[in-house]
């Protein structure tokens, strides 16, 4: 048995830290991982935590991120709990195998410190990454702040390894602003949270020579559609799953978590939709600006993949004008997010939707401060007293030069 | 834990575990090598293949041709999806989660996945030394997408990339010499094996496999499809490879020592070997007849140059 690490009832970790120990709390049977930045510290401090024995598992150190996560499809497919760390180019490169390890249904925990891709390369936080790999067939859960980071690490495991789902899982923290910014962090201990994640026990592991398993067969046009669409049928209902793990979570901990989570909605008129530590930012500025006269609030998934078009539907409705927030560039489209907003809002029947915004922002960690989000929500207060967008529909934040705007 | 096989009725009985339903072309050498790998090992052995012709014809769903533990991620990683399922080895037995027999780790990569798209991957898992064993099955060419250089096809074969035209006499470069570079990786065994001289491949699959540590075999896999010749002919034409040194067996301990394993009694001209194959057709045209001088000189040169390394014990 690994020794028992003795925390404090607060720690101070950084985002990085926060996912490093719950990593090692989960007792991961193999890790394999390439370190980039943000995560790199990640894959430190769990070389630590091996080098110290804290860690009883195999920790191995690959060539690329390709090789991570082909490593951990292996070990996956072998028949026991692994994980790993990436971030932008790296997470880019794993893309590939991310697909497969889905399609094997080899429930996997990666964490992914969001960061912007190349060209031209920047090491800073942004949602590109995540965008990037959105369509891979992972479950994809946003945290905000360190502490996040480490109680959706330990429920990650729950999810993923949950006989219902069996589906690899992505925790997203951003990038910097998560990953390298100490807060106070409330750990379970080592036990407690050992037992709340629960012994993983594989449907057919390699290792299992009495009943040979074959993983990664081809399937032409006879059963691939099948095999993809099971994968999609339980990914879209594996929020039943994950709420439940939500309401677990709570009981232990009383730290309420939800799928769509929103803050100061109950009046609000208008409201900024966003990921990430943007969250925490928007609560302030919505706080700010209701001493200016504006209903405002902010509504944030917890969940990003299955996306919970029907919950969110129904959420923002009834507000007069929604800003949805992409922190990434959609290159030739609206933002991602804010598709996927608005096909939420087709989901519900016979409702006047709001008057909906794309910003674009953060590209490269570009700062977005309290002034730019009064600002919008002064637009957006501007949006719902005419009943129709006052400016074009997407606009861009903080860019230098002239001012670019589309649609 | 490993078997001898004594002789061929006694290998011809011993393929349970790899089914004879497979979309193999008739006359495939890669089915030959398989079924010598599984008859080797009698204990618990899983398998790992990369993208490719093997991939593509023993295990398309609902169907496998494999009655052992069998997995495929992509083109590039079989190498170290094995890898994978080692370290998962090693940490279940460490946690006392796993209790059988010590299982065997084999990948399986054609020259495209091992001597290409893959051989990062190889390399990692070489230096970073998992107890796995990776066989190449060296066909010489992208079979599975159609007859495509590979930088295993030797000088002058005429592919579906580099064909025979009026101005080229076909692949211009020569075969990479992948044994040296895996055995640069300090692998405590490399070896070059022929199905045709199948005492030889077994013994020395055997020992790759037995040896703790990273193990590299490159089998040479004779392709009727794309070496154009006729599907009863694959032995012959293994013969011809191994007779004319175009395919000399040896093996390399530890990364230094070099050792001959097969001296033919008659070392037979280079183009008897070249003649018998439709990808080399073109080359006996007298425009290109230095290129089969060239092939016959980087042929001797390279069995003087083994022979150097053999007496030298380096």
């Amino acid at each position: 048995m690994p020794n028992v690490m003795e925390l404090q009832e607060v720690e101070v970790w950084d985002g990085n830290m926060a996912a490093s120990h719950a990593l090692r709390q989960a007792q991961i049977d193999v890790v394999a991982a390439y370190p980039i930045t943000p995560s790199t510290p990640i894959v430190q401090n769990y070389g630590s935590f091996v080098s110290n024995g804290y860690i009883d598992g195999e920790f191995v150190l690959v060539e690329s991120e390709h090789a991570a996560m082909s490593g951990c499809v292996g070990a996956a497919a072998a028949g026991g709990r692994v994980a790993t760390a990436t971030s932008s180019q790296g997470f880019a490169l794993m893309i590939e195998v991310l697909y497969q390890a889905s399609g094997m249904r080899l429930p996997i925990v990666l964490n992914l410190v969001n960061r912007a891709l190349a060209s031209p390369l920047n090491i800073h936080g942004d949602h590109s990454d995540m965008y990037l790999g959105r369509d891979a067939g992972w479950i994809n859960l946003n945290t905000c702040n360190p502490q996040e980071a480490y109680d959706f690490n330990l429920m990650a495991f729950r999810i993923a390894e949950d006989m219902a789902v069996r589906i690899p899982t992505i925790v997203n923290q951003d990038g910097f602003l998560c990953s390298h910014t100490a807060q106070n962090v409330r750990p379970l201990s080592d036990e407690v949270a050992y037992n709340f994640i629960g012994d993983y026990q594989s449907k057919n592991p390699l290792l299992d020579f009495d009943k040979p398993a074959t993983y990664g067969a081809q399937a032409e046009e006879d059963w691939h559609f099948e095999h993809k669409a099971q994968l999609h049928n339980t990914l879209m209902h594996s929020d039943i799953a994950i709420q439940k793990v939500f309401d677990e979570f709570f009981d232990l901990t009383a730290r309420r978590y939800n799928i769509v989570e929103t803050y100061d909605t109950k009046d609000a008129e208008v409201v900024i939709f966003a990921l990430g530590t943007t969250v925490e930012s928007a609560r302030v500025a919505a706080k700010n600006v209701r001493e200016l006269g504006i209903k405002a609030g902010v509504v944030t998934i917890r969940v990003f993949r299955p996306f919970p078009y029907v919950k969110l539907g129904e959420i923002l409705k009834d507000f007069k004008a929604v800003a949805i927030m992409d922190k990434s560039l959609p290159a030739g489209a609206m933002g991602a997010l804010f598709n996927e907003v608005a096909a939420s809002l087709y989901q519900v029947q016979d409702s006047k939707h709001p008057v909906l915004s794309n910003y674009i922002y953060g590209l490269g960690e570009r700062d977005l401060t309290q002034v730019d989000l009064v600002k919008i929500y002064q637009e957006l207060d501007a949006n719902a007293k005419a009943a129709k967008l006052t400016h074009p529909t997407q606009q861009f934040i903080g860019l230098r030069g002239p001012k670019l705007s589309f649609c | 834990m490993v078997n001898e096989v004594k002789n061929l009725k006694q290998f011809s009985k011993s393929a349970e575990k790899f089914e004879g339903a497979h979309l193999l072309c008739p006359g495939c050498a890669h089915g030959m090598i398989i079924r010598e790998v599984l008859n080797v090992v009698d204990g618990p052995l899983v398998l790992g293949n990369s993208t490719g012709c093997v991939e593509v014809s023993t295990a398309v769903y609902p169907y496998t041709s494999w009655d052992v533990p069998w997995i495929h991620i992509g083109f590039e990683n079989g190498s170290t999806a094995v890898a994978g399922v080692e370290a998962m080895y090693r940490a279940l037995a460490k946690k006392g989660k796993y209790n059988g027999q010590r299982p065997k780790f084999v990948a399986f990569g054609g020259d495209g996945s091992t001597y290409d798209i893959g051989f990062q991957w190889i390399s990692g898992c070489f230096e970073r030394g998992h107890d796995m064993t990776y066989i190449c099955l060296d066909n010489e060419v992208y079979a599975n997408t159609g007859g495509q250089r590979s930088s295993s096809t030797p000088i002058g074969a005429s592919t579906s990339t580099t064909p025979a035209g009026k101005v080229s006499y076909g692949k211009k470069e020569r075969k990479k010499d992948i044994l040296f570079v895996m055995a640069a990786h300090g692998s405590p065994y490399v070896a070059q094996v022929a199905p045709n001289k199948w005492k030889d491949m077994n013994k020395k699959i055997k020992q790759a496999i037995e040896t703790e540590g990273p193990t590299f075999i490159n089998a040479m896999s004779a392709c009727t499809t794309e070496w154009k010749f006729d599907s009863n002919q694959t032995v012959e034409v293994s013969d011809l490879a191994v007779d004319s040194l175009v395919f000399p067996l040896f093996e390399i301990i530890n990364g230094v020592e070099v050792r001959i394993t097969y001296r033919p009694k008659n070392i037979i001209p280079v183009r008897d070997y070249l003649g018998a194959q439709g990808r080399f057709k073109h080359l006996f045209k007298p425009e290109n007849e230095y290129i089969l001088e060239q092939f016959q000189k980087n042929v001797n040169d390279r069995w003087e140059y083994l022979q150097r390394r053999e007496e030298a014990k380096v």
